[in-house]
């Protein structure tokens, strides 16, 4: 049994095999084996978006384009509240890094501070993606089609209940995006929009007006997964947050659940990181 | 050669404490890093923003997208999740299988989107 250990271990932290692989506790390991196959589901629906993508012609839209409003404001600031939501995610990674550094020093007052502004940055986030998904899902001034299945969009919105008469100055824009487009206003604009046969404003999970109807489903599904992913992060995040204050881990001699729980708020920030280039830089 | 399968206590990962001056060193660390995942994300967000897609300048900017994500992936992963710090072992078998599986579904999916948007191109009207 030469060079097994040179140390002897505790015995209470050995495995079955009288031995523990990799020197890692079980539960940290089972961590990485979970993280492994979370990473394998998100990677999954990345490459199913872009698989859609690249299929759809060019006809997908841009990130900068859709994803250009910021609360409160009006005008086009485009990427920069997605910017935003990626700092405060990145800030928080950071302040839970520093949570298990100070557990490995036996700090509670240290893990306690920091582990507090984790929670407080994951449910910043939390909130941001809950605007990001109502602005989303109410959309801009929308576009109708007609029963030539022609597509025309509309300078301003007709609100929910109005008709086209109630718009002051009511246009549409013909052939949007292309050589001949054209604005078409007073009664022309008004009986087009009478005689739509769809009015598409925001998105839902059969049409959307940004583009094909799998870019709205993709939206959902994928940011609305990390967006679970996160909220059970912060849930997790405030349970080990009470332990530190019960003082469980400074009675059990290790910070090793904060290291786990950081594990899994590490890889949240890791997959937002891919999203965010992925969904709406490239 | 340093043997890798060793167990020593102090490397046992319930163990592994560190005392305050080395505790700060471990900070410099982070903040570094910070900074630079900071820095990488601005300048992700400014190229977003000033280059728009389709323009000579795109392709590039594309995959320099790519690349500083990947960036940003290896130190979240290295340093915030502390493999870095794992043994070998633990390493290979944490990133092996992910990147057999992931490269070899990167591949399939963008071969068979290409080809089918190739062929959506030839019998569009």
């Amino acid at each position: 049994m030469a060079g097994e250990a040179t140390k002897a271990i505790d015995k209470s932290l050995l495995w079955g095999g009288g031995r523990s692989p990799f020197s890692v506790s079980y539960g940290k390991m089972m961590m990485w084996f979970f993280l492994v196959s979370d990473a394998l589901t998100f990677s999954g629906l990345l490459v199913a978006y872009g698989y859609a993508r690249q299929a759809y012609l060019g006809a997908w839209p841009i990130g900068e384009q859709v994803f250009h409003a910021l609360p409160g404001l009006t005008g086009n600031f485009p990427l920069i509240y997605v910017a935003l939501m990626t700092f405060i995610l990145i800030i928080s990674s950071v302040t839970m890094v520093l949570a298990v550094e100070a557990g490995h020093r036996m700090d509670k007052k240290g893990v306690t501070k920091w582990l507090a502004y984790t929670i407080v940055g994951g449910i910043i986030f939390l909130g941001s993606q809950a605007w990001e998904w109502s602005h989303f899902i109410h959309g801009s001034a929308g576009y109708i089609i007609t029963d030539t299945n022609a597509q025309y969009f509309l300078v301003e919105e007709v609100p929910h209940g109005k008709t086209a008469f109630d718009v002051e100055g009511f246009s549409l824009i013909a052939n949007m995006g292309e050589e001949n487009e054209s604005i078409i206003t007073g009664d022309k604009a008004t009986s087009l929009f009478n005689d739509r046969i769809n009015y598409v404003q925001g998105a839902n999970m059969t049409i959307n007006e940004y583009g094909p109807p799998q870019y709205g489903n993709f939206f959902f599904f994928i940011t609305g997964f990390h967006g679970f992913h996160v909220f059970t992060g912060v849930l997790i995040n405030i349970i080990v947050f009470i332990g530190v204050r019960k003082g469980i881990y400074e009675k059990r001699g290790h910070y090793e659940m904060v290291e786990k729980t950081g594990l899994y708020w590490h890889f949240i920030d890791l997959v937002w990181v891919f999203v965010f280039t992925f969904f709406y830089l490239i | 050669m340093d043997r890798d399968d060793l167990i020593v206590n102090d490397s046992y990962s319930v163990n592994a404490r560190h005392d305050e001056s080395h505790g700060k060193q471990i900070r410099k660390k982070i903040y570094f890093v910070t900074i630079l995942l900071s820095a990488i994300t601005t300048v992700e967000v400014g190229l977003g923003i000033f280059i728009k897609q389709g323009t000579d300048f795109w392709p590039v900017v594309k995959w320099s997208f790519v690349i500083m994500t990947l960036i940003k992936a290896g130190y979240i992963v290295l340093v915030f999740m502390h493999l870095g710090d794992e043994r070998k072992s633990l390493r290979y078998v944490v990133l092996l299988p992910y990147a057999i599986f992931i490269l070899y579904l990167l591949f399939i999916g963008v071969t068979e989107s290409s080809h089918l948007n190739d062929v959506w191109r030839e019998f569009q009207p």
